[in-house]
Order: C-alpha cells, then sequence, then structure tokens
C-alpha cells in the first residue's frame, strides 16, 4: 500500500469495502463488456445484509455503468440506467466458503453471457475472483486480457505471439470439457498496443475475447 | 514504509523531510515522486473543497441515524473549544455527514474516519490562512505515518478494530499539524504515537453495520485528540514509548480483539437495546429489499 492508498482515493462515501470496492467490482465487468442490457447482482454475506444502508446497490449499478469512484453520479446512477434501457435485479445469495463481501454478477450483451464474482477485501481493494467459472485472483485495476480460446495445442503461444508488453499473471483452465475450450485469463503491466486485442480477437483459436483497459493507477 | 527509520535517516543526512518519503515511496511502489506530490495535492484539494461546501451543513443520510451534528455543533457557540478546534470539530463532522450522505470524500486513510484530516487542514486554513502550497509538507508527513501503520499493523476497521481507522486518522491529523507549525519530524512522530495511544484499543462497533453511529461522532471527538496531542508535542512533550513500537503494540492490540468488535455489529454499543431497536426500525423502513426485478 502506497501513501495514495492511504491518504485516498477522492470517493463516494459511505464505505471503502461496501461502496467503492463494491463499485469497482461492477466497472471490472463494465470495462469487460461495457453497459450490458441486462444485469443480475448476486449480493453475499454483508453485502446482502447492509447493502442498502452502504449504497452497495447504487455502487454496483454506478460500476456496471461504467462511472468512476468519485462522480457524484453515483448517489443516483437510475436516470442513467434507465437511459441506458439497463435491466437489473439485486438478489441475496449464499455463494459459499467466500469473502463475507462478495458479489457474483452476471451481465448479458446480446447473445453473450458474462459471470464475474470478486470480492471487497478492505480499503477499496478488490479481487476478482473467479471469470466464466475459471477461478482467479486479479486485482482489476491492471489491463486484463480474458479468451475463451479452443482447447488445441498452440493455442496459448498463438494469443502469446501478439502480446509484447510484460505479463503480470496468467490464468489458464480447461472450462468447458463438453465444448472443447479453455479460459486464459492474463494481467499485463501495460496496455496492449491498438490493433492488439483485435489480432487476438480474430485468431482461429479464439472462441470469445474480452478485453479490460487498466485503470491507470 | 517505516517512520522512526525515516526520522533517522532525516537526523544522519540533514535532507528535505518529504523529499526522503518520496524518495522511500518510489523505491517501494514505482511510482515517480512528481506524480505522488501531483495526487497528494490533488486529494488536499478536494478535501478543502468538500469541506467548504459542507461546513456546518445538514444531510439526509442513508439511515438517517446522523445528519444534524455538524449544523448544530456550527450554529452553537463553543464555550470550551478554541475558535481553532471548533472550526476543526464542525468540519470534521461535516465530512462525516456527508459521507453517510453519499457525498465526495477522501478516504484518509478509510471513508469511515474521512473527517478527521479535513477538520484539521480546514481550521488551519481558517485560521492560519494556510494555503495548499503550505499544506503539502504536512500532507505528505501525515501520509507517511498513516502509511506506517499501514505496514505494520493495519488500517482496516474488520481487521483492527476503529483504532486502526480513528486512531491511524488522528495520528496522521496531529502529524500533519505539528509539521505545519515547526518541520520537525520528530516532533511530529510524537505527536502520531501520543494519538495512537490515546486511542488505543478503540473498537469497531458500528449500529447496524452502518457508517453513522458511532462514526460520525467519533470524527468530531478524534480530531480533538490530534489537536491535544499535537499541542502537547509542540510543547516539548514526547511519547516515551517511540512511534514504531506504538504501532507494534496496536498491531497487538488489534489481532487481539474479537471478531465482535471488528466491524461485524455483534459487539460494542451495536448490541445495547437501543442500538438493535434502531436497526430493526431501520431495516424495517428501507425502501426496498434485494429481490428479483426490483429497482432502487
Amino acid at each position: 500500500m502506497g501513501l495514495l492508498e492511504v491518504a485516498g482515493p477522492v470517493m463516494i462515501g459511505p464505505s471503502s469495502s461496501h461502496t467503492l470496492g463494491a463499485l469497482r467490482i461492477a466497472r471490472f465487468v463494465h470495462k469487460m463488456t461495457g453497459i450490458p442490457e441486462e444485469v443480475e447482482f448476486l449480493l453475499h454475506g454483508s453485502f446482502a445484509s447492509t447493502y442498502w444502508g452502504h449504497g452497495t446497490d447504487r455502487a454496483l449499478l454506478a460500476g456496471i455503468l461504467g462511472l468512476r469512484e468519485d462522480d457524484p453520479e453515483v448517489k443516483d446512477p437510475l436516470p442513467r440506467a434507465r437511459e441506458a434501457g439497463l435491466r437489473f435485479s439485486f438478489v441475496p445469495a449464499d455463494l459459499g466458503e467466500v469473502h463475507p463481501n462478495t458479489v457474483l454478477i452476471r451481465a448479458r450483451v446480446g447473445e453473450v453471457r458474462s459471470e464475474v464474482e470478486g470480492a471487497s477485501i478492505g480499503g477499496g481493494a478488490i479481487r476478482i475472483t473467479k471469470l466464466n467459472g475459471v477461478a482467479c485472483s486479479i486485482a482489476g485495476d491492471m489491463p486484463t486480457l480474458v479468451v475463451r480460446n479452443r482447447d488445441v495445442p498452440g493455442a496459448l503461444r498463438e494469443i502469446l505471439r501478439h502480446i509484447e508488453v510484460n505479463i503480470a499473471n496468467v490464468y489458464l483452465r480447461r472450462s468447458f470439457p463438453l465444448d472443447g475450450t479453455a479460459m486464459t485469463i492474463i494481467e499485463l503491466d501495460e496496455e496492449l498496443p491498438p490493433g492488439a486485442f483485435g489480432r487476438i480477437s480474430s485468431l482461429p483459436c479464439t472462441v470469445q475475447a474480452f478485453y479490460a483497459r487498466g485503470d491507470g493507477r | 514504509m517505516n517512520f522512526g527509520e525515516l526520522v533517522r535517516e532525516w537526523k544522519e543526512t540533514g535532507s528535505d523531510f518529504v523529499e526522503l518519503i518520496l524518495r522511500r515511496e518510489t523505491a517501494e511502489t514505482g511510482r515517480k515522486p512528481e506524480e505522488v506530490l501531483g495526487k497528494l495535492a490533488s486529494f488536499l484539494e478536494a478535501m478543502l473543497e468538500e469541506a467548504e461546501r459542507c461546513f456546518g451543513a445538514k444531510f439526509e443520510t442513508l439511515t438517517g441515524l446522523t445528519g444534524d451534528n455538524a449544523f448544530k455543533l456550527s450554529r452553537h457557540s463553543a464555550r470550551m473549544l478554541s475558535p481553532f478546534a471548533h472550526t476543526a470539530t464542525v468540519a470534521s463532522l461535516s465530512m462525516a455527514e456527508s459521507n453517510a450522505s453519499m457525498g465526495r470524500v477522501v478516504a484518509c486513510p478509510t471513508a469511515g474516519s474521512c473527517g478527521v484530516v479535513p477538520g484539521v487542514l480546514y481550521a488551519l486554513k481558517v485560521h492560519f490562512g494556510a494555503t495548499i502550497e503550505d499544506l503539502k509538507a504536512p500532507f505528505v508527513v501525515g501520509a507517511a505515518v498513516g502509511n506506517a501503520v499501514a505496514s505494520r499493523a493495519t488500517l482496516s476497521g474488520a481487521a483492527g478494530g476503529c483504532q486502526a481507522e480513528i486512531g491511524s486518522a488522528a495520528a496522521m491529523a496531529s502529524a500533519m499539524l505539528v509539521y505545519y507549525f515547526c518541520r520537525d519530524p520528530e516532533r511530529a512522530s510524537h505527536a502520531a504515537a501520543l494519538s495512537l495511544k490515546a486511542l488505543m484499543g478503540l473498537v469497531c462497533d458500528p449500529v447496524g453495520g452502518f457508517v453513522e453511529v458511532p462514526c460520525v461522532k467519533r470524527n468530531g471527538a478524534a480530531v480533538n485528540v490530534a489537536i491535544s496531542c499535537a499541542e502537547m508535542a509542540l510543547a516539548g512533550i514526547e511519547s516515551v514509548i517511540p512511534l514504531d513500537e506504538v504501532m507494534e503494540a496496536m498491531a497487538q492490540v488489534g489481532r487481539a480483539l474479537p471478531e465482535s468488535l471488528r466491524e461485524t455489529a455483534r459487539g460494542g454499543v451495536a448490541i445495547t437495546p437501543t442500538a438493535l431497536s434502531l436497526t430493526k426500525e431501520i431495516e424495517g423502513r428501507r425502501p426496498q429489499g434485494p429481490s428479483p426485478k426490483r429497482s432502487l
């Protein structure tokens, strides 16, 4: 934790963990998919029991709409959600043995469905703990590439061939054995140069790809 | 960051203390000094802007348990508080209540304890004419105190109780005050140590789990702990126990606190009969539950 995490950030209150962290988890999904047509927030533990008095619901909605943590609109994101035609719901849920401040976000854009589970681990810091069923531990503020690829030899090599920036972390799992695909999640130290994501998306081994930009912290 | 080490280095080398802190920050995070200083200055600006805008205002908070405390104190002519301490207390309550109403705050070190530091900084502005430029160096020193707590203990109420949030905020604020008036890091570290000791063991017991009771008024009280500890340090009073050892003790106390006293709302004032009935009432009043296809 550096000086900037101790003496900041500028944020909409009231809680680093229940407001700021919640917004950051949802904002990660926004960075991946844009504003979805439909989204469902499954609230676990303390998120489920105290969400209202912490504005957790508003923060999640603001995050999925792409608002930043210091935007006064976080207090009332409803008009923007209506304008965007976003259908949303909040559902209390038992997500099992997870951090008490965990939310599972199910978003749909057209036919594309994404499932992101994230935990607000204190002081506004978050961890994305599951991405489309694959366990991971992503900080959410670094550029992140998410690829569902065909489970064939050389797929990872093909993807990596297009990444020239330094790689921080890689998560790779055979996630959908029935249709022979795997999930590759790559956290990067710097943004991909223009065009690189397009090239990765159109690789023969790529089934589906998302790219969440970093927050430049 | 180790504050004692920084002070020793300052004594040995005679370098500028803020430069030493920024150099250490670069070594630890890779961030450039000018980038860190620029961002810290923007936090400072946001703080003073909000303190000015919210000073003595009424707020509609999420649960309604607080909201008019800053207003009441601002209308009250203080009998015991100095004009400086009165301004600081009103500003501190204002920020804490603005936070509870989803206003814009600077988490310093956390959202729940966001009133203490702006309280003293705004009072310096009002009563001593301090500008952003004047406040930058003290702000860096205070941030370094918070950083030292984070690396030795914790800044999270869920991990170490309220001493980690309000205690750290008071330590940061008192170090800022001392550094503003005398530019002496050693005295600043004594002020921080005195503040941490004054608030050591403070439990995190929010009614209903919400950041309002006792959080808001604790901000108003803690800002006066910061002021009195800073005044003592300026008078040459020293903490018998050095700051680093106090932080270590604070970490141990935090670990010894049962879970019921660490932000779970299962202990302290959160389970008093009044708190329980208020929580029930708030739950009954909430607009809509989180259920499928319901809006906010």
